[in-house]
């Protein structure tokens, strides 16, 4: 079974149609979101130092976004000193490479895995698959979104959009082709359910000979790697194999120990809602005696330094992956992640996707920066204060920049018309003008009802204001703004 | 400085301008009863939003030009948008930068900061709470998302209400979620938009009043559609008119 993709994925509005209509997973995730919502105001509440949190967590990343290139050889150095092995990947063809190199070295045909996004992102899974190596995701979620050959739908809980009895289902139906079967009685209950993924994993975690990480940190001067989890199946993943390849990006990289102080604590609250995380591992190379024999890393740009270049969008670097901008977003609510068409669903995907991917390079990535209505939710509750709706709109300038000199479609005409209409007062007041007689066409209670296309996008489901008799410039000067007005209804009172 | 001396400009809004012109002149009928005499510069016609929002950033840079225009000289300027005032005081130095013009730059950081949100400029700038309103209805707010997260609005627009004699103030739930309007977001995402806005249009339903009121005649549409194409029987109405109505004969 090769893996799922978001290859080939239709544009936002479109995989959102059909994503609305989807009852189960509207459902789990209006439920999702706010339990979750509820835990991180909470936890967020009762920390004074909130706000200076976040603007610290901003700063060290833009010190290191800002001398990345130092940093960068400093991690090298450290992680080299400690006994790592370091491999540096352009794309995510020379990551998938390195790793596949490093298993077929050790003879191995399986590998462990800790959820990480990024080797969603250079989608290691298939690679390996195609490279004759089973790859087993260990987090529960990410277990049932790939027994399932299903894609994820939100950065911490990629299984978010099934309920319980589903899971129940996939368990019975596909763990047995793929090792330890679910016991034939299982129930539904999450409690037995996590068992039946205890003992499924447990096999795999003591056979498997090489294990594939992701890292939330890395930690330049004394070349730490930290994974930040809740399950102990990272745990397992990085102490029981005897070869550990970690892939990370390059933005991960935090200057010092002590940063994450900082960090360790934006994290946690901001994306589970709790105070600490279960488990934190960190790992400096490697320890004779002591877990990994063998620790790669490969530092992965695939695209980074382009984001990087981008004055307004390099903020997206910041990232911690905590998912608290998708469980405030309401349009994520609705449509879930894998309307967003990559394993970076909700705000953060719809800047950082199509920035890591090019603007321009397709429909449905250049659909990405228009997947939100502006509401500023996000940067609101991001803890490492990422104007998400500022970068939106840069990108939406680059979207229409990249397709000027092509062929105007309805909305850049209809922008350029816009433009001329309201450039000058007296055109505005002859549209105006016009809009007043077609009051008497379309009126209906003061309203308009369902039109064609392409207003029937409004009007499907909303009614519309008619036009009224008078523009209020019209009124303006008729009545010298009111203090010539000689009837009652002559100062603007009627109107609605 | 005093407000009977200020020079004071209403910015209409392109949208009220065309199609609601009764919270223009409520906006009118509001500042004179509290002693400004605020002008219409006729040159005004829009702040650009739509354009910059869409990603039509060079078409926009004409709109601010007659922006910055008919808005030179005075002391306020006075926007019954929480949307478009944030328009104007976040996005126009984008648009200026865009055009490389250094005096529409200058222009710009002169006026963006003049201009104020209606709740803003009655509350901040003329320090009143209590304007003197009477409105004996059953009134419930969405507090809209610009005017909260660009502007910082904070609760302005609720102290407002709540000094309105006769009205009563029902809390509306999950109040500060977006309503889906966002703009051409609304044409481009018509589904995820009326997803949104129908769970808004439930929520005042919930809340039992008889009008809906919010800064922002855009959001109100949107809102406003969605419950009358339900014939829910509740009026969308703009803050600036409850806050213009007086008892009659007063
Ligand atoms: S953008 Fe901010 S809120 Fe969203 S996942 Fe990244 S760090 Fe968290």
């Amino acid at each position: 079974m090769s893996p799922a993709t978001f290859l080939g994925m239709p544009p936002f509005p479109v995989a959102a149609r059909e994503a609305l209509a989807n009852s189960q997973q509207r459902g789990n995730l209006r439920n999702a979101t706010r339990t979750i919502r509820a835990k991180r105001a909470g936890v967020v509440g009762e920390v004074d130092d909130w706000e200076q949190l976040r603007r610290a967590g901003a700063a060290i990343k833009d010190e290191v976004l800002g001398n990345l290139d130092g940093y960068l050889e400093q991690l090298e150095a450290s992680l080299t000193l400690a006994g790592a092995t370091v491999h540096w990947a352009r794309d995510a063809a020379e990551a998938n490479r390195v790793v596949i190199d490093i298993a077929r070295r050790h003879h191995v045909d399986e590998v462990v895995k800790v959820k990480s996004m990024v080797t969603g992102e250079i989608e290691l899974n298939a690679a390996l698959e195609a490279a004759g190596i089973s790859a087993w995701e260990t987090d529960l979620a990410e277990l049932i979104v790939q027994l399932g050959d299903d894609l994820p739908s939100h950065i911490l809980v990629p299984a978010i959009h099934r309920n319980r009895s589903e899971v129940r289902e996939i368990f019975l139906r596909e763990m047995g082709k793929n090792g330890i079967p679910a016991d034939v009685d299982l129930t539904d209950d999450p409690a037995d359910l996590a068992g039946a993924a205890r003992r499924h994993l447990r096999e795999k975690f003591l056979r498997a000979k090489m294990a594939v990480s992701g890292a939330n940190f890395a930690v330049a001067d004394t070349g730490t790697l930290v994974v930040v989890e809740s399950e102990g199946n990272g745990r397992m993943c990085l102490t029981l194999p005897e070869v550990l390849v970690s892939v990370v990006g390059i933005e991960k990289i935090v200057p010092t120990w002590t940063d994450l102080e900082v960090f360790l604590q934006l994290l946690p609250r901001s994306s589970t809602g709790e105070r600490m995380n279960p488990y934190t591992s960190t790992w400096s190379g490697v320890t004779p005696g002591d877990g990994p024999h063998e620790v790669h890393v490969v530092l992965l740009d695939n695209g980074r330094t382009s984001v990087l270049a981008d004055e307004v969008g390099r903020q997206a670097l910041r990232c911690i992956r905590c998912s608290a901008c998708l469980n405030v977003c309401p349009v994520y609510e609705r449509t879930g992640g894998r309307a967003y068409g990559s394993v970076y669903p909700g705000p953060i995907g719809a800047i950082l996707t199509p920035m890591l991917r090019g603007i321009g390079t397709d429909e449905a990535t250049d659909s990405l920066p228009y997947a939100s209505s502006l509401c500023g939710a996000c940067f609101e509750a991001c803890p490492v204060l990422i104007d998400i709706p500022e970068v939106l709109v840069h990108l939406r300038e680059k979207v229409v920049d990249a397709h000027r000199g092509r062929m105007p479609g309805t909305v850049a005409t209809t922008m350029t018309g816009a433009s001329w209409l309201l450039t000058n007062g007296h055109r505005l007041a002859a549209l105006q003008m016009l809009a007043g007689v077609s009051r008497r066409i379309f009126w209906r209670r003061g309203r308009i009802g369902r039109m064609p296309p392409p207003l029937s996008r409004w009007t499907d489901a909303r009614d519309a204001p008619a036009p009224p008799r008078e523009s209020f410039r019209a009124w303006w000067a008729r009545t010298d703004g009111g203090r010539g007005a000689r009837r009652a209804d002559d100062d603007g009172r009627d109107e609605r | 400085m005093e407000p009977s001396v200020m020079k004071v400009a209403v910015f209409v809004t392109c949208l009220n301008d065309t199609m609601f012109p009764g919270t223009g002149t409520a906006v009118v009928r509001l500042l004179r009863r509290l002693g400004v005499d605020v002008e219409f510069p006729a040159a005004q016609t829009c702040c650009g939003q739509m354009h910059v929002n869409t990603g039509y950033v060079a078409e926009a840079v004409p709109i601010v030009r007659t922006f910055v225009e008919a808005f030179a000289g005075y002391d306020a300027v006075v926007a019954p948008s929480g949307s478009c005032a944030a328009s104007v005081r976040h996005q126009h130095r984008l648009v200026a930068r865009r055009s490389g013009d250094p005096r529409l730059a200058r222009e710009v950081a002169t006026i963006s900061p003049r201009v104020y949100e209606l709740s803003e400029f009655l509350i901040d700038v003329l320090g009143v709470v209590d304007v003197g309103a009477y409105f004996p209805h059953r009134v419930t707010l969405h507090p809209t998302c610009h005017s909260r997260r660009m502007l910082g609005v904070g609760d302005k627009p609720e102290q407002l209400l709540r000094a309105v004699r006769g009205l009563t103030l029902v809390d509306l739930p999950e109040a500060h979620e977006c309503c889906g309007f966002g703009g051409t977001f609304a044409l481009k995402n018509p589904d995820v938009s009326v997803a949104m806005g129908s769970d808004k249009a439930r929520h005042v339903r919930e809340t039992g009043a008889e009008v809906l009121v919010a800064g922002d005649n855009s959001c109100l549409m949107h809102i406003g559609g969605l419950l009358t194409r339900e014939r829910a029987g509740i009026r969308a109405m703009h803050l600036a008119e409850v806050l213009a109505s007086t008892e009659p004969g007063a």
